[in-house]
């Protein structure tokens, strides 16, 4: 069922009206809605000029706390996917060994690790840096809130990594073999370079996951990022909180809807690609992806492309 | 080796999870089942206001959104939800915020449904003389439902996972009991991370054994 109308009939003149009178009562229900918000702000005087004026009309709040705030969270959330996808390669390959003792130990680790909530980690790593390191105290929650992110999403990459290779044709492992091929070659020159394709917009859906998550670090842990930013901006420009609290949001808004919008050109461009297989392992794979809930199992296709 | 367990709640502080997932989880089915309903429907200003709510939702970090309803809603514009002390508050501003974006995900997972099912399903609805409403509601989402078993799951599962983020506004959860218990008996950092851990396992593996096999048992065959 691709288009949505297919869902009712070309609207003659009594469902016309009908859909009129709905947009009617829709338009006056969301107005009732905002009214009220716009309402309660008002009397709290969060719609005062003076609220919104330093992010809409001035450069100074957004050098002293916004831009600074963003760049460590791009910080954060760039390193933990660069240190992220070695790794999830690796437990991801690991996983599809022929040798038992590898793979189950493998399997383990990464059900183990995308069962667990990141701040767990997070909070785990914060303080064994504390205990056995003496990494500087300022720059302990970056490494915290890193060192989270790439023990969740290593173990969420592992499954996309596997994933991209399983969505091979068969013909690809099959022709390499028959070419006398080692297993390790197959592997590093057919599979892995076209999964690396294959996985691109799966890859851009979890960047956007890391950035969304590095907010969590920013509000348990003292990582500086953008959301940290919130309470000493507000305290600053006079109680402004829900004026910071939009801006910020909206930042995170268009950061992340750019990159998803990137992810689904990836996929569209791949899936149209007459150069490659047309395997693509998609970016809605990542976000519904849980424990339990094996990827490549036919049953919950809708994951795999 | 366990024994400064029994000093903390740590059982209560997961059923403060197992509650905050059990009543987000219901109001993001209903909240997300509605916008799904908005984002097929005729009327334009329905699909334009679901669509938009689903962009900005689903791009809005949860924390973001957790801390929003705290020092926002809460704070400065007083909301309270009609809670009446800070604990039972925080706990329902903490629901509120994972309704709000969870339901996004639900609404997703439900359009994919919708799309698996057959067009001639509709057709022969529509050709039976059935309106939107009932194409929608007797015909297509019990048959969509019955395919994003397993999606939902999966989004049942993260939410159990997400429910932590409450601890961001004080919230008596698992999370925040493990900061706790790291800052008083931080030779145990090892054991206290491996209950916490462990607990979460529990919470989530076998919501995803059971709701795989229920995905099998009630899949529409084709």
């Amino acid at each position: 069922m691709s288009a949505p109308s297919v869902l009712y009939d070309a609207p003659g003149p009594r469902a016309k009206r009908r859909n009129l009178l709905y947009t009617v009562l829709f338009v006056v229900a969301f107005a009732a809605l905002m009214w009220w918000v716009i309402g309660a702000m008002d009397e709290k005087g969060q719609l005062d000029w003076a609220k919104w004026e330093p992010y809409l009309a001035g450069t100074e709040a957004w050098t002293t706390y916004l831009l600074p705030g963003l760049v460590n969270t791009l910080k954060g959330a760039g390193l933990a996917i660069l240190i992220a996808l070695p790794i999830g390669a690796l437990f991801g390959i690991a996983r599809m060994s022929d040798h038992w003792w590898i793979a189950r130990p493998a399997g383990m680790i990464v059900e183990f690790f995308r069962a667990v909530p990141v701040l767990v980690m997070m909070f785990f790593a914060n303080a064994a840096y504390a205990e056995f390191t003496d990494i500087d105290s300022d720059v302990r929650p970056l490494y915290a809130v890193v060192t989270g992110l790439v023990i969740y999403n290593s173990s969420v990459l592992a499954e996309v990594v596997r994933a991209g290779i399983l969505s091979l044709p068969k013909g690809q492992s099959e022709a390499a073999l028959a070419v006398g091929m080692r297993k390790g070659q197959l592997m590093t020159n057919v599979l892995l370079p076209q999964a690396v394709t294959a996985m691109l917009p799966a890859i851009v859906s979890q960047i956007v996951v890391i950035v969304k998550d590095t907010t969590i670090g920013g509000a348990l842990l003292g990582f500086d990022e953008l959301l940290a930013q919130a309470r000493p901006a507000a305290s600053f420009y006079q109680a402004n909180t829900i004026a910071t609290l939009v801006v910020i949001a909206v930042v995170f808004i268009v950061l992340n809807y750019l990159l998803t919008s990137f992810a689904n050109w990836l996929e569209r461009r791949l899936r149209r690609g007459k150069k490659s297989t047309g395997a693509v392992v998609g970016g809605d794979m990542v976000e519904e992806q849980a424990p339990g809930m094996h990827l490549t199992d036919e049953s919950t296709g809708h994951r795999m492309n | 080796m366990f024994d400064f367990l029994s000093e903390y709640d740590v059982l209560g502080a997961f059923w403060t999870n197992v509650q905050l997932t059990v009543y987000s989880a219901i109001g993001s089915l209903i909240w997300g089942t509605i916008l799904a309903g908005m984002r097929v429907s005729p009327v334009p200003v329905m699909r334009a206001f679901s669509t938009a709510y689903i962009n900005v939702f689903r791009n809005t970090p949860l924390t973001v959104l957790i801390v929003a309803t705290s020092l926002g809603l809460n704070s400065t514009l007083g909301v309270t939800l009609g809670g009446e002390d800070f604990d039972q508050m925080g706990f329902r501003l903490a629901v509120l915020g994972f309704i709000v974006y969870t339901s996004t995900f639900v609404c997703e997972s439900l359009r994919a449904g919708i799309n698996t099912v057959p067009v001639g399903q509709a057709e022969a609805a529509r050709a039976l003389g059935l309106g939107f409403s009932q194409v929608l509601g007797i015909v297509v989402l019990p048959q969509a439902f019955r395919s994003v078993v397993a999606p939902l799951a999966s989004v049942l599962i993260a939410l159990t996972k997400n429910t932590t983020v409450a601890a961001a506004i004080g919230v008596d959860e698992a999370a925040l009991l493990m900061d706790e218990m790291i800052e008083i008996e931080s030779q145990a950092l090892f054991l206290i991370t491996l209950v916490i851990a462990f607990g979460f396992v529990v919470l989530t593996l076998p919501t995803g054994l059971l709701l795989g096999w229920v995905a099998k048992k009630v899949a529409v065959k084709r």
